[in-house]
């Protein structure tokens, strides 16, 4: 136990009062008052992922794929660049891959050694994403994950999930619904949920959206 | 490193923390974090593999009760300290040494929006030719140093197919340690869940990874 005590004091953060926000509130006054960091450029980062970056990207991507099979195999050619047409790139979406649910296979994406997620289309990922549970099982156990979502899938679906341990980040592309044949690319957007392009999710029918 | 990070298969972690209708941050303290956690890296004083393992090396117990935010929050004041941009003392005061003189240069939002749609790649050009093709048998190491490492535990000593290659990368293993980015050729392997997890898995499903060259050898 004392080297587990002295151990912890070697981490500089323990310096760092107790309370999150009090702690973050001592450090970022001096790395303000250090110059090392700008307040401006934070509120910019928070502002970016708070209303521009997000799901609702990754749904245009999605939907637009569904309805143009010449972007669709752009974007299974070069997801990188076909994302880029639509305006989304940067941090932790540099080395993109699309990945195609059919009816006889569905993917799902994990980060198990820590929580990789493609920011430019899909943000900060949710607190379950990034949860020990969620790294722990889906690679061992998808299926019984994938019930937690109230998705069951019947044995003749291959599940394949994918860990992202390089810069490469995965973008599942779920199967359109039935029933929205003459839909606008924008109402297609709307039935691409976040958790559809994770693979713990289908896209939404327009009877439930 | 056998870490308490590499958690792919462990056993005994109960259901998902599902929450349908989340923010991306919960408190202002988190996106604040995470801001500054971006803005102090472009000092250049640590890189991504190095940030990561710096997360890998919080005591067990603590990255394991720690919320995500606090550990970047962990991460952010060690990573600073560590890389030379505060002390020690500083931190404790909560303000520069006095008589110090401010930094000058730090980017502000007018550079971050500049800056962003760049992100960071990773991909370099390599001279030797990848060793691998699609299709080939790999077999993965099983001895792993105590470093970073991006090959996680469940998937050490297995036999799998590679079935795509993305060019040469950063080498996690030696960029973490400060050994430059000494790039190898990186590929997608897949493997069967059999393969890794025994006759319970279900047969036909498959788990991907992206390796690195010197991860993988020839199981033909």
């Amino acid at each position: 136990m004392g080297h587990d005590h002295d151990h912890d004091h070697d981490h500089a953060h323990s310096l760092l009062p107790p309370e999150p926000a009090l702690r973050v509130r001592a450090i970022e006054t001096l790395l303000v008052e250090k110059g090392l960091v700008d307040r401006g450029a934070i509120d910019e980062i928070i502002d970016q992922f708070s209303n521009r970056i997000g799901p609702q990207n990754g749904a245009r991507v999605v939907a637009r794929a569904w309805t143009d099979p010449a972007y669709r195999q752009r974007l299974l050619d070069d997801a990188t660049a076909a994302i880029l047409e639509l305006g989304f790139s940067g941090l932790q979406g540099e080395h993109m891959v699309a990945v195609e649910n059919t009816d006889t296979r569905h993917n799902v994406v994990v980060c198990t050694l820590c929580s990789c997620y493609p920011w430019p289309v899909l943000g900060v990922p949710p607190v379950w994403y990034k949860s020990s549970e969620y790294r722990a099982r889906v690679v061992r156990d998808p299926r019984g994950v994938l019930a937690e979502f109230d998705l069951t899938l019947t044995d003749d679906v291959e599940v394949r999930v994918w860990d992202s341990t390089s810069e490469v980040r995965y973008l599942v592309i779920p199967r359109r619904p039935a029933d929205t044949d003459g839909m606008t690319e924008d109402e297609l957007a709307d039935l691409v949920t976040r958790d559809s392009m994770i693979g713990t999710g289908l896209a939404s029918s327009p009877a439930d959206a | 490193m056998d870490g308490v990070h590499d958690l792919g298969g462990m056993e005994g972690f109960g259901p998902l923390p599902i929450d349908a209708d989340e923010p991306p941050f919960h408190h202002d303290w988190e996106g604040r974090v995470f801001a500054m956690r971006i803005l102090t890296g472009f000092w250049g004083a640590w890189n991504t593999d190095s940030g990561r393992h710096s997360v890998e090396c919080l005591p067990p117990t603590d990255y394991l009760s720690m919320t995500y935010f606090e550990k970047w929050l962990a991460s952010l004041v060690n990573l600073s300290v560590a890389g030379g941009l505060i002390t020690r003392d500083e931190v404790v005061a909560g303000r520069p040494e006095p008589g110090s003189a401010p930094i000058v240069g730090a980017a502000d939002a007018a550079v971050v929006r500049k800056v962003w749609p760049n992100g960071a790649p990773t991909a370099r050009p390599l001279d030797a030719p990848p060793r691998f093709a699609v299709g080939d048998a790999v077999r993965t190491a099983t001895h792993m140093t105590g470093g970073h490492t991006r090959l996680p535990r469940y998937a050490r000593g297995r036999v799998g197919e590679i079935v795509d290659r993305h060019g040469a990368h950063v080498f996690p293993d030696r960029h973490a340690a400060g050994a430059g980015e000494d790039p190898r050729h990186l590929y997608t392997v897949r493997f069967t869940a059999r393969e890794l997890w025994g006759d319970d898995a279900r047969a036909g499903d498959t788990v991907c990874l992206d390796l690195w060259e010197p991860y993988l050898a020839s199981a033909d």
